[in-house]
């Protein structure tokens, strides 16, 4: 054999296409793996579902958001004249009473954008909902593929865009955060679980955007040489370490963004009162 | 030291056809799965047809799929598997197979090629080279691939779609594009060549959609995905979907 | 008999490790039509398997070293029987075919001042081995896989065929060099006109006809049970040369390679590289004791340390310390390891501990070992952080191989063929330090294809013909397996016995070389040894396979046979006749070092001159030795030796000389 590829002359069984195209080892199966392959994306494929079904009736029952002195990170910022008031809040009136449904859908396409196009959200919806592939070395069934190489997947590269939209929320969370050291009267000093429940909220949701790989590559990845850059090399080294854990980052801080917001639901609604530390 | 026999199931046969074929076959403590096939040859199947050099995990040529999944022969011990279950061994199911466990990688020399070399610096001799460490730590990682090619036999973009073979080069040599885009010295922008724009182009770096199994695979533990092709789509971004450019590019593709 | 295909080369090299690209890549920038044939894909190599680094003064590390001094050492680690030209040569030329790698995309590990990192390494005096962790071969032989590649790119643009000006014939074996029919005195007489070739793939033969061949297939390892070599180091280029007619040179001295893995035992052998002692690990046997420095030869004497202390502060303060015992060349060490494992102070598998785990913390060990790190944890489940590994020697190197001029690295008595790399002898003398091989491919790689493309478009009489009888000859030599039953009833020795398995009669050749003429060799054992070889290479005329010809491992084997039983055979004869000890020849029977043997080369030649294999005869052999006078060593060179140090090696009249 040279080192080109000549294509073989014999005249092969055909099976269909894929791992069963002509020429290769022809194996009826479409794989031969004997371990559970399915259980993660089946469990991917169900956390996020959970996600979705949770995060679609809160965006748009559009009650229940406010309790002070805690907002739900889904309303906040809050941007329509419909919003609750909320004292020192993020709320403006930017878009006017034209504006009917929840609020909630104005500001949740930022956050909900930059998780559609993390590059891990991708590994995990692209195995879990679309198998393609379902895992490895499994068949996937689709009969064509062009992966991210034109329109609509193309656009998963506007993914920094996203990443620079997810900073300004972030922003605002950690305003949020802030307001939430104080108690139902707006007086400062005060803090109650809903606190420490947007404190673990804040700072996932920042481990999260910090360690995406957007951010990694703006901070220092793009530059060719790092000895002339030491400081954007140390930033770099620190976005490395968090980004190898981006995928557990992902899930926790979807995990407490939910809980953030369904604490305020819990609060707001009357079911629970906010136990108050001080 | 105990010794059991095991069942294996080994695919033999060529480009006509073939089958899994059952065999009982003497497994000694400490053993990997190469030894069984070793063992084979030497006794029952003199003719089996495998292909393999170091058994050390060094030189990728013992590439093979154990029980469904990609593996190096040399690397896979047997205590991995339970006395009772059957192992199974199938060639590459990516590339054409040539005889039972050996299978035509072409292919991959035919991508290696299309990738431009590196370009050395105009100004500098043998012996002038000053890189620092910081900034060779990138590259190197990728310079530790045995070229076994499992990564390119489970990325699914070929794996599942033989003619995406024609416009994809894989995750080696994606990541070997990006190797060199981050070589300290190498010239090639000065030459003319947008290693990050032939990424896209050439190379068929948005057929990938960072599904990681390359990683998974990798025997030596790079992280491909991560390290590689990541920052060469971000590398690509840089130059191709800023808004504006992008945007710019197309009125003039329309209007011409 | 069939018809075979046939092509025109000017340059082919046969073998595609370190060696073999180098000298590809050289013949084809001089401007000659360069092909490669090698048995395993390509980049594949056993070079890949070559750890700690190469061996070059540029005294980045520590600025006293210069050639010079490489020199000495090397000359030392062979204790002076070295082709001292060819070590002249490779000490000189080395930084240079280091430097040149970097102008090819090479990253090798760096210094705070940006330039190539080097280390330490037994028998070096400086720390001097460019290196990338513990993966330098794979650097190596990537860096000039990837060179060929640019190469044919440049190719491709200027005529549209990649392999135009090389190409590389990968899965492919060599099973004779052909040459033009000697007709009495012609100046086109005997000489190489091309190589016999199959591919493995198909079991299609092949035939590429060239005025000038390179041989670079690396080492003799399969011959021997335990050893760190692949399957492909069957001495396939030692034993087309003898078949070709020219001469191997000093084939006793066989490198065992102190530390190789001996548990489990199917990855016996496997090399656990030096760079562990360069980096601090030390020996100790199953008392704890640090036995090496029981070990420490008189001539060795003033180098290394005597007490612990001062060997653990080397690591620190390399100026004003001497060096572990640890570091002492490959054959010291193994011969060490060896006598403590038979006085019984062995570990549980009968081997040594080599400890990193005391000595340095996990963390240290995971990043300047991985792959060290890796092996032992995949391969062994042992951490080496927490654990000591058990190591025991390994048959590693042949420094033995083909007689080749200093200079050009032509074969000597045939023209046109071309050795380099392990496959050629002289360079390490009786005893190879580590790093000297990695830099020994590059510089006599490099020397190879230059001087063959320069033979090659330098003939005057166009091309030598290739002589139709040899090629069926060749080709009836290969197809024999196939038809042993019947080829065995023809012949005396063994009429209607069935065939044999050629996996058999391998093994029973490997554990010949073993015992007999392993590490300690003696003369009543090397006596046997060569009987037992003679009635393998009998039975091994009966070798016999099954299937057909594509792909088949069997059919493979058996071919390797010959070659590894002619070579068993050079390095038996010769160790028989070596009456001394010294570097990768030790003889229990003859101990010492003998100052009169350090000026015999032995020579190896195939009995037969007509390069046919008709002696089954199990007594007589196929080789016969001579003896020869080396030249002796230039007194500049002599020089730099301390005259105390000379007379440990030199005889009284050498001296006076």
């Amino acid at each position: 054999m040279a080192t080109g590829t000549e294509p073989p002359a014999t005249e092969p069984h055909t099976l269909r296409g894929g791992v069963r195209s002509p020429a290769r080892a022809s194996i009826a199966a479409p794989h031969l793996r004997t371990d559970r392959w399915w259980l993660a994306p089946a469990a991917t494929a169900a956390g996020l579902f959970a996600f979705v079904v949770y995060s679609t009736w809160r965006a748009f029952a559009n009650t229940h958001y406010y309790a002070a002195p805690y907002v739900s990170p889904f309303y906040s910022p809050c941007l329509a004249q419909n919003c609750e008031t909320m004292r020192a809040g993020p709320n403006y009136d930017l878009f006017g009473s034209w504006w009917v449904i929840s609020p909630a859908i104005i500001i949740l396409v930022f956050p909900l954008g930059f998780r559609l196009t993390c590059y891990y959200y991708r590994k995990a919806y692209y195995r879990g909902f679309w198998a393609s592939p379902p895992a490895c070395a499994v068949a996937e069934p689709h009969q064509k593929y062009t992966g991210e190489t034109r329109f609509p997947l193309i656009l998963q590269n506007v993914h920094r865009y996203f990443f620079y939209a997810a900073i300004l929320v972030a922003g605002v969370l950690t305003y949020d955060t802030v307001l939430a050291f104080r108690d139902q009267h707006y007086r400062w000093g005060h803090m109650g679980l809903g606190t420490l429940v947007f404190l673990v909220n804040i700072v996932l949701i920042w481990a999260y955007t910090i360690s995406c790989h957007s951010c990694r590559h703006i901070v220092g990845g793009k530059l060719k040489h790092f000895s002339k850059h030491p400081l954007r090399y140390r930033f770099w080294q620190f976005v490395s370490r968090l980004n190898a854990r981006h995928m557990q980052l992902a899930w926790a801080s979807l995990f407490s963004v939910a809980l953030a917001d369904f604490y305020v639901f819990l609060v707001a609604s009357g079911a629970f009162d906010d136990p108050r530390f001080f | 030291m105990s010794s059991y026999e095991a069942r294996f199931k080994v695919w033999r046969g060529d480009a006509q056809g073939g089958g899994l074929e059952d065999f009982e076959v003497e497994v000694n403590d400490g053993e990997v799965v190469l030894d069984i096939i070793h063992r084979l040859q030497a006794t029952q199947a003199p003719d089996l047809a495998v292909r393999w050099n170091c058994k050390a995990g060094k030189c990728g040529s013992c590439s093979a799929e154990i029980n469904g999944r990609p593996r190096l022969m040399c690397m896979t011990r047997m205590s991995v598997f339970t006395r009772e279950e059957t192992v199974t061994v199938t060639p590459l199911r990516t590339f054409p197979v040539v005889r039972d466990l050996v299978t035509d990688v072409g292919y991959n020399y035919t991508k290696a090629r299309e990738v431009p070399s590196f370009v050395p610096p105009a100004d500098l001799g043998p012996g002038e080279y000053r890189m620092f460490q910081e900034d060779v730590d990138r590259p190197q990682e990728f310079r530790k691939c045995i070229e076994c090619f499992l990564c390119q036999d489970v990325c699914h973009v070929v794996r599942d779609h033989e003619d995406n073979k024609r416009a994809y080069a894989g995750p080696r040599f994606l990541m070997r594009v990006a190797e060199l885009d981050m070589h300290p010295l190498d010239a090639a922008a000065d030459s003319g060549l947008d290693r990050k724009r032939t990424a896209q182009d050439d190379h068929g770096l948005g057929y990938c959609n960072i599904t990681k199994c390359c990683t998974e695979v990798c025997p030596e533990g790079i992280q491909i995905t991560d390290n590689a092709l990541i920052p060469l789509k971000e590398r690509a971004v840089d130059r191709k979907y800023d808004p504006l450019v992008w945007l710019g590019s197309k009125i003039r593709r329309r209007s011409s | 008999m069939s018809v075979v295909d046939r092509q025109e080369w000017d340059v082919v090299v046969v073998g595609a490790g370190g060696a073999g690209l180098r000298a590809a890549i050289e013949a084809r920038e001089r401007g000659a039509r360069t092909a490669v044939i090698c048995k395993s894909l390509f980049g594949k190599a056993h070079t890949v398997m070559a750890e700690g680094g190469i061996a070059a003064a540029m005294g980045n590390a520590n600025e006293h070293d210069n050639w010079q001094v490489h020199f000495r050492d090397t000359l030392r680690g062979g204790k002076f029987l070295n082709q001292w030209r060819m070590a002249e040569l490779h000490a000189q030329e080395a930084p240079q075919r280091v430097w040149e790698l970097e102008t090819w995309g090479a990253l090798f590990d760096r210094t705070k001042d940006g330039r190539i990192s080097q280390r330490n390494f037994g028998g070096h005096e400086y720390p001097r081995l460019a290196h990338v962790g513990d993966r330098t071969g794979l650097e190596l032989i990537r860096t000039l896989q990837q060179k060929v590649v640019s190469l044919q790119q440049e190719d491709f643009k200027e005529t549209g065929d990649y392999e135009s000006r090389l190409k590389v014939f990968q899965e492919c074996t060599v099973t004779r060099i052909l040459k033009t029919v000697s007709d009495s005195g012609s100046a086109a007489g005997d000489r190489v006109c091309g190589v016999f070739a199959y591919d493995r793939e198909s079991g299609r033969f092949f035939v590429l006809e060239a005025p000038a061949v390179v041989i670079a297939t690396g080492g003799i390892g399969k011959s021997f049970k335990v050893t760190s070599n692949s399957w492909e180091y069957t001495g396939d280029g030692h034993a087309l040369a003898l078949l070709a007619g020219a001469p191997l040179l000093n084939m006793e001295f066989v490198q065992f390679h102190p530390t190789g893995m001996i548990w489990p035992p199917s990855v016996k052998g496997i090399l656990v590289t030096e760079s562990v002692r360069g980096d601090g690990g030390v020996l100790r046997n199953a008392e704890g004791r640090r036995f090496m420095f029981d070990y420490v030869p008189d001539v060795f004497k003033e180098q290394y340390a005597e007490t612990e202390e001062e060997a653990d502060r080397w690591y620190e303060d390399p100026d004003n310390n001497r060096r572990p015992p640890e570091l002492l060349p490959r054959d010291e060490v193994a011969r060490a390891i060896n006598s403590e494992v038979k006085e019984g102070r062995g570990s549980p598998h009968g081997g040594v501990f080599l400890d990193v785990s005391t000595r340095m913390p996990a963390e240290v060990v995971r990043r300047r070992l991985p792959s060290m790190y890796h092996q032992f944890k995949e391969l062994a489940d042992v951490d080496i952080t927490a654990e000591p590994m058990e190591v025991g020697p390994t048959c590693h190197y042949v420094m033995g191989g083909i007689a080749v001029d200093s200079d050009t690295a032509a074969a000597r008595g045939v023209p046109g063929l071309f050795a380099a790399g392990e496959v050629a002898g002289g360079m390490h003398g009786s005893n190879r330090l580590g790093g000297n091989s990695l830099s020994d491919l590059l510089v006599f790689g490099r020397r190879a294809g230059l001087h063959a493309a320069e033979y090659a478009q330098g003939l005057a009489y166009g091309r030598p013909p290739v002589d139709d009888a040899q090629v069926d000859a060749a080709a009836a030599e290969a197809l024999r397996p196939f038809s042993a039953e019947e080829a065995g009833a023809g012949e005396e020795t063994a009429a209607g016995t069935p065939p044999e398995n050629p996996y058999t009669l391998h093994q029973e050749l490997q554990q010949t070389m073993n015992d007999l003429v392993g590490i300690i060799r003696r003369e009543s054992e090397m006596e046997q040894a060569l009987k037992k070889l003679g009635e393998l290479r009998v039975r091994a005329r009966r070798a016999g396979v099954e299937g057909h010809r594509q792909y088949n491992p069997g059919w493979h084997l058996a071919l390797d046979l010959r070659n590894m039983l002619l070579v068993s055979e050079c390095v038996a004869r010769a160790a028989l006749e070596r009456t001394e000890s010294r570097g990768g020849h030790t003889r229990e029977d003859y101990p010492a070092m003998e100052r009169d043997w350090r000026r015999i080369n032995l020579l190896c030649r195939l009995t037969d001159p007509t390069g046919g294999l008709a002696a089954t005869d199990p007594v007589r052999g196929q080789i016969t030795l001579t003896r020869e006078t080396t030249e002796p060593i230039r007194p500049d060179l002599l020089a730099l030796f301390a005259k105390e140090e000379l007379v440990k090696y030199l005889t009284e009249e050498e001296l006076y000389e």
